[in-house]
Order: structure tokens, then sequence, then C-alpha cells
């Protein structure tokens, strides 16, 4: 079945070649495989993946946001981060079929779940990190609370916020793989049936996923870059204060 | 090669009686009290899937941080190196291995590693590099040498970043070994995939991942504090 051109890859160029052309399914009958069905699971992979990471970060930075402005939240930035760690992705899928139900909205909400952790403990830190001398001479200048959150301590948050961004992300494209385990049809899909998609299905999903979450890391890395304030990129490591729990230790759910 | 069997679909074979509670799938303490057996064997290769990634990959992350120490240089690709095996999803790697070390805990016990790679060292690395300049250059001048600095004093005083670099990994591997089914290695996470259905097993199964992590926290912070009496002290 491998074409010559991939058969020194072995298993590997059978995958590749899974990915890319329809063959017929390992228990027979249907056709699998191939690049509209691949496009097909990938789309509603980024789709699962975008709305929650979109209904995590409007949940979840202005609340810590909010909370780091205060300065009221040390406990609830490092406790949603310890807890979040501590409950297995798949276990919270499980939970959520188990006691709510299969489908889109219980898979887009366990993402919501996992992404909001890193965002919560990032923005918080990201906002308690901002010189207080700053906001002080900002508030001499008159500015109000609200002001002050816009102007001072969101832009010089946004690096850390980005990071937290990009650690979310990451999980929730990871994790949106095992989403067919509740009958949403992810990249998962051909992982979690061998018995219609074979070794070569599973192996060749695995490549896109491993594929697609490196990019979404590469892409929110340089989008971190972006939007690092010039001020910021020059002011030497050195001179920034340390913080009990670095943002920079992202946890990985999936 | 063949795919992996996973066991979805099947149902926990419930004996006894099959009341409402168990046929309805519900939560069911009874049902939980006369089958805890069952998740005896799963704990226990949940345990070894945590317990040996992460010492392998503290051995490991020792290593290279002591390396990296002396040639400031290497940090910051190993930094990268790891960073990219730490981005790719557990899932994917578990059969992205398979082809190589086959099915098995070879293959879980790989993944699992390189991901704890990059916790432990970074943490390592901050806590030699947070040790203050007076107190190397205090040892320094009392005659030591460099190594004896390292050994004596510089990782001595990175204990406590160190063990939260630990704590880190342990919970983030108890989390990912849940995953390990996929790589043929069992866990509890094989117990869930048994019957995703039955709320009493999933709340077992699940829970007991909780717990192992709470456990392994609380295990790491105590070894913390006798590893450190100085901390003590001063609080």
């Amino acid at each position: 079945m491998t074409g010559p051109a991939l058969a020194f890859l072995g298993d590997f160029g059978e995958a590749i070649e899974f990915i890319f052309k329809e063959r017929e399914s390992v228990s027979g009958g249907v056709q699998i495989g191939g690049l509209p069905e691949m496009l097909g699971f990938t789309a509603t992979h980024m789709y699962v993946s975008i709305v929650a990471l979109v209904i995590a970060a409007a949940l979840a930075i202005p609340l810590a946001l909010w909370l780091g402005h205060l300065g009221r939240g040390d406990f609830v930035a490092t406790a949603t981060s310890n807890v979040g760690r501590a409950v297995p992705s798949l276990a919270l899928l499980a939970f959520f079929i188990s006691f709510v139900g299969l489908g889109y909205t219980n898979v887009i909400f366990v993402l919501v779940l996992l992404a909001i952790p890193p965002l919560i403990t990032n923005t918080y830190v990201g906002v308690r990190q901002v010189d207080r001398d700053t906001v002080d001479a900002a508030r001499g200048q008159g500015m109000t609370g609200i002001e002050i959150v816009r102007k001072i301590e969101l832009p010089l948050a946004l690096p850390a916020i980005f990071g937290g961004l990009r650690t979310s992300a990451v999980n929730v494209v990871a994790t949106a793989t095992i989403a067919p385990l509740a009958n949403v049809q992810t990249l998962g899909e051909p992982i979690i049936t061998p018995q219609t998609y074979g070794f070569v299905g599973q192996l060749g999903a695995s490549i896109l996923v491993a594929v697609i979450t490196l990019l979404v890391d590469f892409i929110f890395a340089r989008l971190q870059r972006a939007v690092t304030p010039a001020g910021l990129k020059l002011a030497s490591p050195a001179r920034r204060r340390r913080f009990p729990f670095p943002t920079r230790r992202s946890p990985k759910s999936a | 090669m063949i795919g992996l069997p996973i066991a979805q679909g099947l149902q926990i074979q419930k004996p006894g009686g099959a009341d409402d509670c168990v046929a309805s799938n519900g939560f069911c303490p009874e049902w939980i009290v006369d089958n805890i057996d069952r998740y005896w064997t799963p704990l226990l290769e949940h345990v070894y899937l945590t317990v040996a990634p992460v010492a392998i990959g503290f051995a490991f992350s020792l290593a290279l941080a002591i390396v990296a120490h002396r040639r400031r240089w290497l940090t910051g690709p190993i930094i990268g190196i790891t960073g990219i095996f730490f981005a790719i999803p557990s899932v994917a790697a578990f059969f992205l291995l398979q082809p190589i070390t086959g099915l098995g805990y070879t293959t879980a016990m790989v993944a699992l590693v390189s991901y704890t790679l990059l916790i432990i060292f970074r943490n390592i690395t901050d806590g030699l590099r947070n040790v203050p300049a007076e107190t190397r250059d205090a040892a320094l001048g009392q005659g030591m040498t460099e190594r004896q600095v390292l050994y004596r004093v510089e990782l001595p005083m990175a204990v406590p970043e160190i063990m939260a670099g630990l704590r880190i990994a342990t919970s983030t591997t108890v989390g990912l070994a849940a995953l390990a089914v996929f790589a043929g290695a069992g866990g509890l996470g094989s117990e869930i995939l048994v019957d995703k259905r039955f709320k009493s097993n999933v709340v077992v199964a699940g829970g007991l991942a909780v717990l192992l992590a709470a456990a392994f926290d609380l295990m790491i912070l105590g070894v913390q504090r006798l590893m450190t009496p100085w901390r003590r002290a001063r609080a």
C-alpha cells in the first residue's frame, strides 16, 4: 500500500499517506483518510478550541485584571493553578460525559474549564508585577482606577496575559484530541476508533495534532513578543520584580 | 501494526443484583464499596507511571542543569528543545513513539520523562541563579573550590525552588499518566475508559487521580521541610 516515495519512513510514511490519500477502512466498506476528511476533523478541532479559548479569556482575564488591580487574589491565583494541574483532563471529560452527557456544549465546557486556570494566574501575576511606583505616579497624575487598569496595568501585563493564552491554547488544542469520547469528531476521531482507522489512522492523526499544536505554540509565542511594550523589552531582566509564582511555569494538561 | 483496541463501549460487569442505581449508571456508594478492589492495580500502575518518570526526569534535569550552570550558553538551547517536547500533546506523543518503542510502558515512560525535563530544569537553573552573589563569594573566600560551592552551598540553597519544580512536575505527570492508556500502559485512565458513562466508576477513578496528586504534593512538601531546616527556624 505504501507509495515508494515514502516507503523508507515505514509506519510514518504510511501515516503521512493516510493524511493525503483515501483508503478503505480496516473493517471494510467505508473510505477513510484523505485530505477532505482530515480537513473536516481539523475544522471541528479548531472550532471547539477557538470557541473555548475565547469564552475562557472573556471570563478569566477581566476577573484576574480586577483582582490584580485590587491586589487581593494571591490565594485565588495559586489555588486555581494548583487545582487546575491536579485534575486530569481525561477525568474531567469523563465526569462531564457521565453526569451531563455527550456533545459539543459539554466538550467546550470542559475545554473552557481547562483554559481558565493559566489565564487567571498569568493575568493576576502580570498585573501584580507592574512596578508599584508606576501605578502611584499614574494615580498622582489624577488617573482613576479604571484608567490605571486600562492605560497602565493592562498594557504592562500583556506579555504575561499572552503567556497565559499560549499555555491555554496549547492545552485546549491538545485536549480537544480526546473530544471524540464525547462524540465530537475532532482529529482524535481516528485515534479513538482504531477498529475503523487502524494504527495508520492513529499515527496519521497524531502527526497532524502534533504539528497543529506546535504551530499554535509558535504563533502565540510570536504574538507574545509582538505585544510586549518596547519599554519592557529594553528593561534589563534583573530590574523586573520577582514574584512567588513566576508566570512561565506553564502547566500542561494533555 | 494493529491499532490499540481501546476498551470503549465495553461496560463494567455489574454483578450483585443490579439495582436501579447501578443499572442507571448512577453514583452508587454501595457499588463503590463492593468494587473498590478493581481500582488497586490501576492505582498502583498510576503511581509507577508518576514516580518513575519524575525520578528519571529529575536525574536528567539535574545533570543538564549542572552542565548548564558552568556553560551558561547551553541554557537557552536546552529550554528551547525541552520546550518543543513539552508542547507536543501527550496523546499524540504516545502514538508517535509506538513505531519506535512499541505498545506499553516504555512508550509512556519516554513521553512522560520528556515532559518533566522543561519544568524541573528551569526550576533548578532558577534556584542556582538566585543564590546571592555574596553567599558564593563568602564560600569561595573560605577556600572552597567551585565544585564544593556548587554541592555544599548553591544546590542546598536552591532546594526550595527545586522542590517547587518537582511538585509541578509530579502533579502534571499524574494528570498526563491518565492518558497513558493510549500508550497501552494502563493506569487510572484505562479504568475511566472502561465505562465512561458509569458515574460511580468515573468519580472513583478520577477522584483517585486527584487524591494521588494531592498526596504526592504533600509528601514532597514534607521532604522539602525536612531538607531545609533553616527555613523552618525563620518561619
